[in-house]
């Protein structure tokens, strides 16, 4: 085990990566909610003060603004992720069985929370959240580009359909943050975590995690 | 004019409109108040801001002209996926629709050979191309028309327009105008429409020309066309003075 990985609950390039990331969703889901309000898919529109921009035009040039901090950051923590053994370390999801062990745990309000160690509920939210992202940001590109990213259009199931899982993405991610908010305002010292360099607990073995 | 009007014309209030609308770009892309605090931006200036979103989308604007590619096609689609009816789309309400005025021709300036004024008639004798395509409103919706015209290609070359040229830019007699860069002008695909359907456009429809452009954003596909002019100088266009991000390429 590496000791310098046990030392923080988070490395430095997480937590950057992470406020990064976190500014850039939320500008993403503002200006989409704006954008989604000049033509909406569904049967009522968001209020103005849940919306960047003002109106469609500066909706667009925020969306368009903020994809590209959220593109760089994504690639950037994706990759640190693989390399540095972070997503297998962490994230990556345990047997299904100690997921279910871990969840019935966490509705009974059970589920011991240590920092530094991910246990099954959270991986499955952090992968789930990382891969719906990605859906997110590939399905955005392929509505911004139907013509020239026609392969990823037609994989998507054709603008019209793509545009919807654009918008039901944006849905779960919305859903996950309710629940990471939840969770941080449960347990404020992962905020000061994700904050500032804070020692990891290692002497409480993950109960989720393969370590 | 046989249509009934209303007393003030959106055409005549259009630049009017358009001053007022790009100063609600400015104010309004920093609406959310949360954000405009934790920004600090003075309210009544927000300059900044500004800057920065103007920078990126000319960053987007080159990322775009980069992954133009010029030969590839869009989608095209079968009779029966026509959208029908298909769904009016202005700057103002469809009882507002201009009727084409009398003697009206297409006018040809900038840097082209012959700026000889065109009649409908000589351009139906050009060749002609059909396409069924999807049109993509920036506003989210889209849906699949037909539209048969004059290759835009042709008709610059037929012009001896130069086609080194930056811009190709189009005005409108509805008050309305827009700009494409010459790489998409010269898409096989961006037509200057006469037919919409399976007839002539009527008014509602952009009569007696449009521009249909699959390649861009709807409201690139600019109406009632009156001039087009080949430019170095950047023309802008009604949204895009406004604030829509200029290039719009699908």
């Amino acid at each position: 085990m590496d000791p310098r990985r046990n030392y923080l609950a988070h490395p430095l390039p997480v937590r950057i990566m992470h406020w990064i990331g976190a500014v850039a969703v939320i500008c993403m889901i503002l200006s989409g909610l704006q954008i989604y309000n000049a033509s909406p898919l569904l049967p009522f529109t968001f209020p103005g003060w849940m919306t960047l921009g003002g109106w469609l035009g500066g909706g667009i040039a925020w969306h368009l603004s903020a994809m590209w901090v959220l593109f760089a950051d994504g690639l950037a923590y994706l990759a640190y992720g693989f390399l540095s053994g972070h997503f297998r370390r962490d994230i990556l999801p345990p047997q299904p069985k100690v997921i279910l062990r871990d969840l019935n745990d966490a509705l009974q309000f059970r589920l011991a929370h240590q920092l530094g160690a991910y246990n099954g509920v959270q991986r499955l939210l952090y992968v789930g959240v990382i891969i719906v992202i990605c859906l997110a940001v590939t399905t955005g590109l392929s509505i911004w580009k139907p013509v020239q990213l026609r392969w990823l259009t037609d994989l998507f199931g054709g603008y019209p359909v793509a545009r919807t899982i654009h918008l039901a993405m944006m849905a779960l991610i919305v859903g996950f943050l309710i629940i990471h908010l939840a969770l941080v305002t449960l347990f404020p010292r992962t905020l000061v975590s994700m904050l500032v360099p804070v020692r990891s607990e290692p002497d409480n073995a993950s109960q989720g995690g393969p370590r | 004019m046989s249509r009934k009007r209303a007393a003030v014309r959106a055409s005549d209030i259009a630049p009017e409109l358009a001053r007022l609308n790009r100063r609600r770009v400015l104010t309004g892309g920093l609406s959310l108040g949360a954000l405009t605090l934790l920004t600090g931006c003075d309210l009544s200036t927000h300059s900044g801001i500004d800057a920065a979103l103007s920078m990126m989308l000319e960053f987007d604007d080159q990322v775009q002209a980069a992954l133009f590619n010029p030969n590839r096609l869009a989608e095209t689609y079968p009779a029966s996926a026509i959208t029908r009816p298909f769904r009016f789309n202005a700057y103002y309400p469809d009882w507002q629709v201009r009727i084409v005025p009398a003697q009206w021709r297409l006018e040809v300036s900038g840097l082209v050979a012959d700026n000889a004024p065109w009649s409908l008639e000589n351009l139906a004798a050009l060749p002609q191309e059909s396409q069924i395509t999807r049109h993509i409103c920036i506003e989210g919706w889209s849906q699949i028309g037909k539209w048969s015209g004059v290759p835009l290609h042709v008709f610059l070359r037929r012009i001896g327009a130069d086609l080194r040229a930056r811009y190709v830019a189009f005005k409108c007699f509805d008050g309305y105008s827009t700009s494409l860069d010459m790489a998409s002008a010269l898409h096989p695909q961006t037509i200057l429409a006469i037919d919409f359907e399976d007839g002539p456009l009527s008014p509602e429809w952009g009569a007696p020309v449009r521009l249909r452009i699959p390649t861009k954003l709807g409201f690139k596909s600019a109406k009632n066309l009156q001039a087009i002019e080949v430019t170095n100088t950047y023309p802008g266009g009604f949204w895009e003075d406004q604030g829509y991000n200029w290039f719009s390429g699908s």
